[in-house]
C-alpha cells in the first residue's frame, strides 16, 4: 500500500474532526481518544519496520511528481518520531481521563490534543519546507487552544505572550523560505539539497542558514531564543504540558537537524560552529535554570533546556556517531520528559503546590510514586542501564574526538548537575517526615500512574534493549550523515 | 440601544440574497478560473455578517439555526474525505479524479471530485468565520 | 520595481516592530497584521516580478508567472488570517477576565522564587 505513511497524520485528523461531533459525550469521545491513538501506536510501528526493511518511504501527494509537488517522506528519524509522538499521546490522553475536568474535556479538548499530534507528526513526515511551516502552523494552533484550555488567569495571560512570539517565529519563517526560494527555486527539501551542494559556498546561504537558527531555535528553545518558554510552560495542566515539553520543542530540534544535516553544508565551519557555541550556551543556561529553581516545574523546563543544548551539540559536531547519539538522546529525551512532566503533574495533584520546600515525605505514602520517580531521574541523567546513557555517551565520545574539549566537558558535567537538580527534588520531596495535605484524598494516584510507568516502562526498555534498538537508531543516523540517501529516495535518480 | 435602521434592513433582505447566489457562482467558477470555495465561503459569511449588523444575533439565529462549530467539522469531513477517498483506489493521497459526464439539462459537464474538496473549504470557512465572530460579537 | 517593494516591505516591517514594541495589546496585534502582509509581499518579490501568463493553460505564450510564489502567499494569508482572528479572541477575552491590556501589567512572576 502505497499510502501508508500517510496513515499516522489520517487516523488522529479524523479523530479530531470526529471529536467535534461528539465533544459532548465525554465518555465516548474517551473511548474514540484513546483507542485511536492506540491504533496510531500500532500503525507507526508497522511504519518503523517497514523502513527499516524497504528503506526509506515516500509519497508524492496528489499523484505530482517530486520536485513539482508535496512530497511526504518517513525516513527512520522520521518514522522512530513519529512512533514515539504517537506512544506519547497515548499516555496523555489516558492520563487526562483522571485530570482534566469534565467540563474542560467537553470543551474539545481531545480533538485539540489530536490536532497537535497531526501537526507534530505531520512536521516530522513532511518532505516539502513549506509544508513544514503548513503542518508547523497545524500544532502551534492546537498548542494556542490547549495552553488556553480551562481559560484561567495566568493561562490567557501566558497565552498572549506565547502566541505573539510564534507569530513572529512564523512570520521570520515564511521570510526565511522567500529567501531560500530565490535563491534555489524549489521547495522539495531533496531537491533544495541538490541545488545549494551546486551552488557551492555563499553569503546568501549562510544568512538563510541563521535565519533557519533563528525560526527553529524560537520553537525548540535554544540559547537566548528561550525566553519565552519556563513562563508559557508554567502556565498549563500536567498532561498539556507534558505533550508540549515532550513535543513542540523537539519539532524545533528536528527541524534544526533536518536542515543543517541535508541544507548547509558548504560552509560548516561558520554555521555548524555557530550552532555548537549556542547549544553549548543552551546548556549552561539551561543547568544554572534547574539549579536555582525551587519549583519542581520550572526544574523541569528548564531540564528540557538543556536536553535540547546536548542534542544539538551532537548535531554540531557532524560525525556519524554523535548524529547517532543525538538521536537516541531525542527519543529518549521524549519519552522521559513526557513521564516526568506526568509525574509532577501527580505530585502537585497530591500536595497542591508546586514549590518544592512545601512538600516533603511522599515516597512514605506513595512508594509507588516515588520510585517510578526516582528510575524516570536517573534515566533524565543518563545514568548506564538506563536511556539516555548511550546517546550522551556517543556525543560526549565523538565531541572529545573531534577536539570540540569545551563542549564535550560541558555536556559531561551538565549530567551531573542535572542529576543534581532532580535528585533536589527527590530529596526534598520524597524524603522528610510525611506531612497531609488537603485535597489528597480525592486524587486516584493509581490511576493516574499508569501512563507514566509505561512510559518509564518503555524508557528502561529502551536503554536495557540498546543492542536492540541501535540499528534503528543507526540507520536514521545514516540518512542524516549521508545525504545522498535521502536525496536518492525522494528524487529517485 | 434602538436605531432606527429601516433603510439597512429592508436593503439587507435583498442584498443578502445577491451575496449568496454570487459566492455560490464564485464558488462554481473555481473550477477552473480564479474563485473557489475559500472565497465563496468569505462572501456568505459576509453576507452572514451583513444579517447581525441588520439585525441581531437572536432573529439570525431563528432564520439560520445552524451550528458553525460542527459546519466546520462536516466540511473538513468532506475534505479529508475526498482527499482518503485516494486510500482506496490505491493512488496517492489527495490524487483526485474526473471526468466528462452528459447531464440531462446541463449538457456536457466536467465533474470533478475536487468540487467535493472545495465545498468542503466552503463549508470550513464559513463556520470558521461565524464562529469567530459569534464568540466576539456575543456579549454586549 | 524590485527596489520599491524592497522599500514597501522595509516600511511594513519598521512599522511592525514599533506597534508590536508598545505597549498595548491592540497594537501589538496590527503590528503582526502588519508583519505577515510583509512577510507575504517579500515572497512575490522574491519569487520575481515579472508580467506573464498563466502557466500551462496557453502554450503559446511567450513569458510565465510563477505559480509557487502565489500559492505559498495565498496559504500564509488563511494561515495569518486563522492566527490573528484567533488573537483578537483571545485578546478581547483576556481584556475581560484580567481586565487590562496593558502589557506592563501583564508580567508573571509565579514560581520564581
Amino acid at each position: 500500500m502505497i499510502n501508508f505513511l500517510i496513515l499516522p497524520i489520517l487516523i488522529p485528523f479524523l479523530t479530531g474532526i470526529l471529536l467535534i461531533f461528539f465533544a459532548k459525550n465525554v465518555s465516548l469521545s474517551r473511548w474514540i481518544a484513546g483507542i485511536s491513538s492506540f491504533i496510531t501506536i500500532i500503525v507507526s510501528a508497522l511504519l518503523v519496520q517497514k523502513v527499516r526493511v524497504d528503506g526509506i518511504q515516500t509519497l508524492d501527494v496528489s499523484n505530482w511528481q517530486a520536485p513539482f509537488g508535496i512530497t511526504l517522506v518517513s525516513d527512520m528519524l522520521s518514522a522512530l518520531l513519529v512512533l514515539t509522538t504517537s506512544i506519547i499521546l497515548f499516555t496523555c490522553v489516558i492520563y487526562s481521563f483522571k485530570t482534566i475536568s469534565k467540563e474542560q474535556e467537553r470543551f474539545y479538548y481531545y480533538s485539540a490534543m489530536n490536532f497537535l499530534a497531526v501537526g507534530v507528526i505531520g512536521a516530522f513526515t513532511t518532505g516539502d519546507i513549506f509544508n513544514l511551516f503548513v503542518f508547523f502552523e497545524v500544532l502551534l494552533m492546537s498548542s494556542y487552544v490547549l495552553l488556553v484550555h480551562g481559560g484561567s488567569k495566568i493561562q490567557l495571560r501566558e497565552s498572549l505572550k506565547y502566541i505573539l512570539v510564534n507569530v513572529i517565529s512564523s512570520a521570520l519563517f515564511v521570510i526565511t523560505v522567500a529567501y531560500l526560494y530565490s535563491v534555489v527555486g524549489t521547495l522539495n527539501m531533496a531537491h533544495i539539497s541538490v541545488r545549494l551542494s551546486e551552488i557551492g559556498e555563499s553569503g546568501i546561504v549562510t544568512v538563510i542558514a541563521v535565519l533557519f537558527l533563528i525560526v527553529f531555535g524560537l520553537k525548540g528553545a535554544i540559547f537566548p531564543l528561550y525566553f519565552w518558554m519556563p513562563g508559557s510552560y508554567y502556565a498549563p495542566p500536567a498532561p498539556i504540558l507534558a505533550l508540549f515539553g515532550a513535543l513542540l520543542t523537539k519539532v524545533g530540534v528536528y527541524s534544526i537537524m533536518r536542515t543543517y544535516t541535508l541544507f548547509f553544508l558548504n560552509d560548516k565551519d561558520f554555521t555548524h560552529q555557530l550552532l555548537g557555541i549556542l547549544a553549548i550556551i543552551t546548556v549552561i543556561v539551561g543547568v544554572i535554570g534547574a539549579i536555582a529553581y525551587s519549583n519542581i516545574k520550572k526544574i523541569v523546563i528548564y531540564n528540557i533546556i538543556v536536553a535540547v543544548g546536548v542534542i544539538l551539540f551532537g548535531v554540531a559536531v557532524m560525525t556519524p556517531e554523535s548524529l547517532t547519539g543525538s538521536v537516541s538522546y531525542l527519543i529518549h529525551d521524549m519519552i522521559i520528559k513526557a513521564a516526568l512532566f506526568l509525574l509532577i503533574g501527580i505530585i502537585i495533584a497530591i500536595t497542591g503546590t508546586s514549590d518544592l520546600r512545601k512538600i516533603s515525605g511522599l515516597i512514605k505514602r506513595y512508594p509507588g510514586l516515588g520510585w517510578t520517580f526516582f528510575i524516570a531521574a536517573l534515566a533524565l541523567a543518563g545514568i548506564p542501564p538506563l536511556s539516555g546513557f548511550i546517546g550522551k555517551l556517543l556525543i560526549v565520545q565523538e565531541g572529545f574526538k573531534e577536539e570540540h574539549y569545551w563542549g564535550a566537558g560541558i555536556v559531561l558535567m551538565s549530567s551531573l548537575l542535572v542529576l543534581f537538580s532532580i535528585m533536589k527534588i527527590f530529596i526534598n520531596g520524597f524524603w522528610g517526615t510525611p506531612q497531609a495535605y488537603k485535597d489528597e484524598e480525592a486524587v486516584p494516584v493509581r490511576k493516574l500512574l499508569v501512563a507514566p510507568v509505561i512510559l518509564v516502562i518503555i524508557s528502561v526498555l529502551y536503554g536495557a534493549g540498546s543492542e536492540f534498538v541501535l540499528p534503528y537508531i543507526s540507520q536514521a543516523a545514516e540518512t542524516l550523515s549521508n545525504p545522498s540517501i535521502y536525496i536518492e529516495a525522494v528524487l529517485k535518480e | 440601544m434602538k436605531t432606527n435602521d429601516i433603510i439597512l434592513q429592508t436593503t439587507t433582505k435583498v442584498v443578502v440574497f445577491i451575496i449568496i447566489l454570487f459566492s455560490i457562482f464564485i464558488f462554481f467558477k473555481g473550477h477552473y478560473t480564479p474563485g473557489g470555495g475559500f472565497v465563496g465561503g468569505l462572501l456568505t459569511s459576509g453576507a452572514i455578517v451583513l444579517l447581525l449588523l441588520a439585525f441581531d444575533m437572536k432573529t439570525v439565529a431563528e432564520i439560520l439555526p445552524i451550528n458553525y462549530i460542527y459546519m466546520t467539522a462536516t466540511g473538513l469531513l468532506f475534505a479529508v474525505g475526498t482527499a482518503a477517498g485516494a486510500l482506496f483506489f490505491n493512488v496517492p493521497f489527495l490524487t483526485h479524479a474526473f471526468g466528462d459526464v452528459y447531464l440531462p439539462i446541463l449538457g456536457k459537464t466536467s465533474l470533478h471530485t475536487a468540487t467535493i474538496f472545495d465545498l468542503g473549504v466552503f463549508l470550513v470557512v464559513v463556520g470558521v468565520t461565524m464562529t469567530i465572530i459569534q464568540t466576539i460579537g456575543g456579549d454586549e | 520595481m524590485e527596489i520599491v517593494m524592497a522599500f514597501v516591505i522595509g516600511i511594513l516591517f519598521m512599522s511592525a516592530t514599533y506597534l508590536m514594541l508598545s505597549k498595548s495589546l491592540l497594537r501589538i496585534i496590527v503590528g503582526t497584521g502588519l508583519l505577515s502582509h510583509g512577510a507575504h509581499l517579500l515572497i512575490l518579490t522574491m519569487g520575481g516580478l515579472k508580467r506573464g501568463t498563466v502557466p500551462l493553460l496557453d502554450e503559446k505564450a511567450s513569458a510565465y508567472t510563477d505559480p509557487i510564489p502565489q500559492a505559498l502567499i495565498l496559504t500564509a494569508i488563511v494561515i495569518s488570517f486563522g492566527v490573528t482572528a484567533f488573537f483578537l479572541v483571545l485578546a478581547y477575552r483576556s481584556y475581560q477576565e484580567l481586565g487590562t491590556d496593558n502589557m506592563e501589567r501583564l508580567r508573571g512572576t509565579e514560581g520564581n522564587d
